[in-house]
């Protein structure tokens, strides 16, 4: 899958996962993808209720070898608050 | 900022001291497991919903009570405590290792003396709710149900000067990693396990039978097998001393066992039946029962101890006061979800899969989840 740009997040963690994605997306453009790979597994089920909660589109993750990898689309700021959380 | 141990934190759980959680873990987490007891209050927020500040919780959290703040593993819970420290928070609590740790804190509890001089003690794994045993007379122990964290039973042995013999498990269990062949490894005890429920296991062992007695310090404490099966097909009980009854995942304080965990509910509810309502019924009424098993702080007593008498559970325990057709139906439908990974754990403890230690804490992770409540 393209992106955007990729972040490296192996080795990192928690929060630090989340710390550099929140920060790496804030640097994006609206509609632009970015990757990030990470090995500590706790990421998985935050990195997704993160993005809910930030109303950005995990687009899709995978696990090989340990690393798991998400593509994460930014979504616009404005549209993003306005989505309902539940 | 303090650090404070597993340990410390379930010496606060069980004082019943009030106590304020701050658990910063997804809300999915938080809703599947969490620090349960007396005089708690939570509040869940999301580490990553407080990167930018912790403004929201300053009018949430109240200043009167200790504030414990707790995470996955330690570090958001670190890094929320560092900024709650500094919008005039003092003395916040952090949990070290975080809910891995309390997953894996064992706290010995003496149950009482044996007839010739030996005493049980219960190892009450309070984050997870597992029960196990460490039985001891004339230097020689015996553990049932152990916990993969052996080390908590080898210390405890090395400082009263106790040789560990027997290691034993009831059944073969899908809700925590068995820490009997471990054991055996750095002990040289013998680890025995009920055969029908080792069919498939990649190890030796001693069977586990009824008629075959087991003896602790040479023979002056008698461990008797009594074969019920129905959590699973090879389930057996064990009578100490005449005195306590070691039920496994047969019958627990405040319910009994679900049958359905090696993915045979319906074959096995008649079993389970025919344990609680006869094989049970038959055995002495004052006999102490001891379940490897709580699922509510309310099972415990005073003294964090979880037991009760055989003819009290015939009283009061819903699941043994079913007719037959209400039974069957409470063991077979809408049973609770089953324990997290509980397919790896069972391949684990028949040494088909051998995961890292780690992954051993992932697997492990959540509440036992093996009763069903009536």
């Amino acid at each position: 899958m393209n992106s955007d740009k990729v972040l490296d997040a192996k080795g990192l963690a928690c929060p630090m996962p989340i710390v550099k994605t929140k920060k790496a997306i804030n640097e994006l453009n609206a509609g632009d993808v970015l990757e990030v790979h990470a090995t500590d597994k706790g990421a998985k089920a935050d990195l997704s209720a993160w993005a809910k909660s930030g109303g950005h589109d995990l687009l899709q993750d995978t696990e090989e070898d340990g690393v798991l990898k998400f593509w994460i689309k930014k979504v616009n700021p404005e549209e993003g608050e306005l989505l309902p959380l539940f | 900022m303090k650090l404070i141990t597993a340990k410390e934190a379930a010496e606060k759980v069980l004082s019943k001291e009030p106590l304020f959680i701050l658990d910063v873990r997804n809300q999915d987490a938080f809703g599947d497991w969490k620090i349960e007891g007396f005089h708690i209050e939570h509040l869940n927020v999301p580490y990553f919903d407080l990167i930018e500040g912790v403004e929201e919780l300053v009018d949430k959290i109240p200043k009167d009570k200790d504030l414990l703040v707790v995470c996955a593993k330690q570090g958001s819970s670190e890094m929320v405590a560092e900024m709650l420290d500094e919008a005039g928070f003092e003395d916040v609590l952090v949990l070290q290792g975080g809910m891995r740790a309390w997953s894996e804190y064992l706290k010995p509890v003496k149950i009482g003396d044996l007839s010739n001089g030996g005493s049980i003690y219960q190892f009450v794994r309070v984050g997870k709710g597992c029960l196990s045993y460490f039985i001891e007379s004339d230097g020689e122990a015996l553990i049932v149900d152990s916990s993969r964290s052996v080390d908590s039973y080898i210390d405890f042995a090395k400082e009263k000067n106790i040789t560990i013999k027997h290691v034993v498990d009831t059944h073969l269990h899908a809700d925590h990693i068995s820490g009997g062949r471990l054991l055996r490894e750095k002990t040289e005890a013998v680890y025995h396990l009920p055969p029908k429920d080792a069919e498939e296991v990649q190890f030796s062992y001693e069977p586990l039978e009824e008629g075959k007695d087991l003896q602790v310090g040479g023979a002056t404490v008698r461990v008797q097998s009594v074969y019920s099966p129905g959590h699973t097909i090879g389930s057996t009980s064990l009578i100490v001393d005449d005195k306590y009854l070691l039920t496994g995942d047969i019958l627990f304080v405040e319910s009994i066992g679900r049958p359905d965990l090696a993915g045979k509910a319906g074959d096995w509810a008649d079993d389970l039946r025919n344990t609680l309502y006869n094989t049970y019924e038959r055995l002495n009424d004052e006999l102490i029962v001891l379940p490897a098993h709580f699922s509510n702080t309310s099972e415990l007593g005073d003294n964090g101890a979880v037991q009760a008498k055989l003819g009290d559970l015939f009283e009061k325990n819903d699941g043994l006061n079913m007719d037959e057709e209400t039974f069957r139906k409470a063991v077979s439908e809408n049973l609770p979800p089953q324990p997290n990974a509980y397919q790896e754990i069972r391949q684990t403890n028949m040494g088909k899969i051998n995961p890292e230690a780690n992954e051993q804490s992932e697997m492990e992770i959540g509440p036992n989840r093996c009763a069903i409540h009536g």
